[in-house]
């Protein structure tokens, strides 16, 4: 039988032990992130991810269930670079929390690890929905991920410095998997250089980067512009003369555009997760890339 | 080794020639001299060799051994003059309007007038109110923003002129100066971010279209998964329904809380209930009596106001087609009771007032492609029961407060708005609006949105 006073006593150190034990919230703008916490942080981490994998990440709404989660976060991951502008920094003032503004060891931005691509020279709104910053979608390269990754395991250790030691060893760990994945895909990607391609936007440029293929055009004219219906003949026809391997369309993509194309071109349409969950094979980060090679290469076979 | 083969190299070389060239002893000596030398250099160059490699090896296990830091960030060039200049927006907005009524004779039936933007505006061509947006963070504690509005005449209105913190613990943030009030759903919502040309009914009649206060506002947001948010204002207290009061102290005090959250993964909700309560001194308005003359009436009392408002939208997760619905919905009931004067330049008289009024708004907005949208309105307004004390005592007639006789304003609004991009906007509406105690008005509205340089995230 349990003693009242020892009872109390565990109940006590229980309650006084819990926050050592509790996790640390993060919020993770998308999927892939909100996947690399999880492999960095394991369980001392409680991961919230603020979008699903079919959403357009330019283009989000600053929900109530958002800003509570934002309330109560220790640690925000987003991509940066301005991919999260129309909606995150609402979240970030509305949630009230000084942890995870901007500056603050509780925000971090995976773009400030890496180095960006398509760094514009000059930026005018007639250009289109133009980055100024970069091109931010940077998870379709397992170079920037390894990068990133281990930014984020630091920034892990010190947003939770008991468990430095946890997140360093995690850490460690993943870096040798996701290298050894990254041998492996390297010696698939090599069937997959030079491949001319066409895209939908501009956010497979790091996967074309790190793969080697040729981009030959865009579906849209200039970033987020619809194509008008001249702009796509034209395209038929510059096409017709260097015609594409395949068209890559993101899961989050509308099929319309693509499918249009892919008819006229004689090229097929490889559907890609483009992020985590974007694909019911892309469960994780190495899922998302095996996914995405083993779909290109059916095509490019 | 190559270094080795180098130093034989010479040697051999040197060793060759020296047979045929034999000639003297001299000549021997000068050789092995020579090749002493060479011997002595070579060696001296392999030693420096040698340590350049391990110094180099060193270097390399050092490298290994210490954290990988992630590649630094290039340093943008220190542009110090402008790096700490606020972030400027800038929105143009205008229209064309076709009505059917004259908007000069616009009023609330039933409604003391609120003096503020009311009515769908001039006809054909107008330019609305240019908006000029300064926004930046003040140092770690506190962000600022001013929000000016430049009207088609020229001039020029504080709409917002607020300092909110940023670094308060537990959930706790502050905001001062002048800003749009935090009740309900639409009144903070800036002009440009409307989904139809005008405010609601309830709104104009209410407030004169948005509730602004020069004061002080706490919130508070509490630590939970689902929305909950509790705020309280307080000011000076000068706008409509309220006055500025011939004494210290506050006026114009809000409450409010909302609550949000999820349904499923496409559903987000919102819904609040807010008091706004204050004291109006000497609010005057102009009507004209039962014999025609122009009279200036004022209302001296206290005005509270319940809202309700509730917002769902709708944004399939688990689709391409980038559709989304939008349903939201504001309940309003103000209590006026104090008293009237009438006719103060003249007769002066002076009884009670009270009245009890109620508004309400319902509107749904489709966004059926993703640059356009589709949206209708339902606007209704009860001017329930209003006490005239002058009336009830008989000392004056019902008719001498033509404003105040009681009629059901009501406005039905159809829209349809195309984006070309996030940055413009275009947007044609028609409504049928009876808020006049006479015909239905109706308003064809064309309208434009340009948004301009930096441009702050919307709310939900």
């Amino acid at each position: 039988m349990i003693s009242p006073v020892r009872g109390l006593c565990v109940a006590c150190a229980l309650i006084i032990g819990l926050p050592a034990h509790a996790a640390i919230k993060v919020l993770a703008t998308t999927s892939d992130w909100g996947s690399l916490v999880t492999e960095l942080g394991g369980d001392k981490v409680n991961v919230y991810t603020a979008t699903s994998p079919l959403q357009d990440v330019h283009r989000v709404d600053a929900k109530p269930s958002l800003v509570a989660r934002a309330r109560s976060a220790d640690l925000v991951v987003a991509t940066g670079a301005e991919l999260e502008i129309g909606w995150l920094p609402v979240l970030l003032r509305e949630s009230s929390n000084s942890k995870i503004q901007p500056g603050a060891p509780g925000y971090f931005e995976i773009s400030s690890a890496l180095r960006l691509l398509d760094i514009p020279t000059a930026v005018d709104r007639s250009m289109g929905d133009v980055h100024p910053l970069g091109n931010p979608h940077v998870q379709l390269d397992p170079r920037n991920i390894a990068t990133a990754a281990k930014a984020l395991s630091v920034r892990l250790a010190q947003v939770d410095a008991p468990n430095a030691a946890y997140y360093q060893q995690r850490g460690a760990d993943f870096q040798a998997r996701w290298q050894q994945a990254m041998t492996r895909w390297s010696a698939q990607a090599a069937t997959l250089r030079d491949v001319p391609v066409v895209v939908i936007h501009k956010d497979q440029t790091y996967l074309i980067h790190w793969l080697g293929m040729k981009e030959l055009a865009a579906i849209e004219p200039k970033p987020g512009v619809p194509p008008s219906a001249g702009y796509l003949a034209g395209l038929v026809s510059r096409l017709g003369a260097t015609p594409p391997r395949m068209i890559l369309r993101n899961a989050y993509n509308d099929p319309k555009a693509s499918d249009w194309l892919a008819e006229r071109v004689k090229a097929p349409v490889v559907l890609l997760p483009f992020s985590v969950g974007g694909t019911p094979e892309a469960k994780d980060l190495f899922g998302l890339f095996d996914d995405t090679l083993r779909r290109l290469q059916a095509v490019a076979r | 080794m190559g270094h080795l083969s180098r130093i034989i190299g010479p040697v051999a070389i040197a060793a060759m020639v020296a047979p045929a060239a034999v000639q003297a002893a001299d000549d021997v000596e000068a050789l092995r001299a020579e090749i002493a030398a060479i011997k002595a250099e070579y060696a001296q160059r392999v030693t420096a060799l040698e340590a350049r490699i391990d110094q180099l090896e060193t270097t390399a296990t050092t490298a290994a051994a210490a954290p990988v830091e992630p590649p630094p960030v290039p340093a943008a060039p220190a542009r110090t003059s402008s790096a700490f200049n606020p972030s400027i927006s800038v929105i143009l907005a205008g229209n064309y309007a076709d009505l059917s009524q004259d908007p000069g004779d616009f009023n609330f039936a039933g409604f003391m007038p609120s003096g503020g933007e009311i009515g769908p505006g001039e006809r054909s061509f107008n330019l609305g109110e240019s908006e000029v947006t300064f926004a930046a963070s003040v140092d770690p504690y506190f962000t600022a923003a001013l929000t000016m509005a430049l009207s088609a005449a020229g001039e020029t209105g504080v709409e917002e002129a607020f300092a909110r913190t940023t670094s308060l613990p537990a959930g706790f943030s502050v905001k001062g100066g002048r800003f749009f009030s935090g009740f309900g759903y639409l009144n903070e919502i800036h002009a440009h971010a409307w989904d139809f040309v005008d405010q609601p009914l309830v709104y104009q009649a209410f407030y004169g279209g948005q509730y602004g206060q020069d004061g002080l506002q706490v919130k508070w947001l509490a630590p939970t998964d689902l929305f909950l948010e509790f705020g309280a204002e307080t000011g000076g207290g000068g706008e409509f329904p309220g006055t500025r009061l011939g004494r210290n102290g506050l006026n114009g005090t809000t409450l409010f809380t909302h609550l949000g959250g999820d349904l499923g993964d496409s559903i987000g909700w919102r819904a609040g209930l807010s008091w706004l309560g204050m004291d109006a001194e000497d609010r005057a308005y102009e009507d004209v009596d039962s014999a025609g003359n122009a009279v200036v009436n004022s209302f001296t009392g206290s005005s509270e106001t319940w809202i309700a408002d509730a917002t769902f939208k709708w944004t399939p997760a688990s689709s391409t087609r980038r559709q989304a619905f939008k349903l939201q919905a504001e309940y309003m009931r103000r209590t006026e009771d104090g008293s009237l004067a009438y006719d103060v330049g003249g007769a002066g008289l002076n009884d009670s007032y009270r009245s009890e009024q109620d508004g309400w708004y319902v509107q749904g907005v489709y966004q059926f492609n993703p640059r356009w949208r589709f949206g209708v309105r339902y606007d209704e307004l009860d001017p329930g029961s209003t006490r005239i004390g002058l009336v009830q005592s008989g000392d004056l007639l019902a008719a001498d407060f033509p404003l105040l006789l009681p009629a059901s304003p009501s406005r039905i609004t159809t829209m349809i708005d195309f984006s070309p991009s996030e940055f413009s906007r275009l947007r044609a509406q028609y409504a049928w609006d009876d808020s006049r105690d006479a015909d239905t008005d109706r308003q064809l509205l064309l309208q434009y949105i340009y948004a301009l340089g930096a441009h702050g995230a919307h709310k939900f």
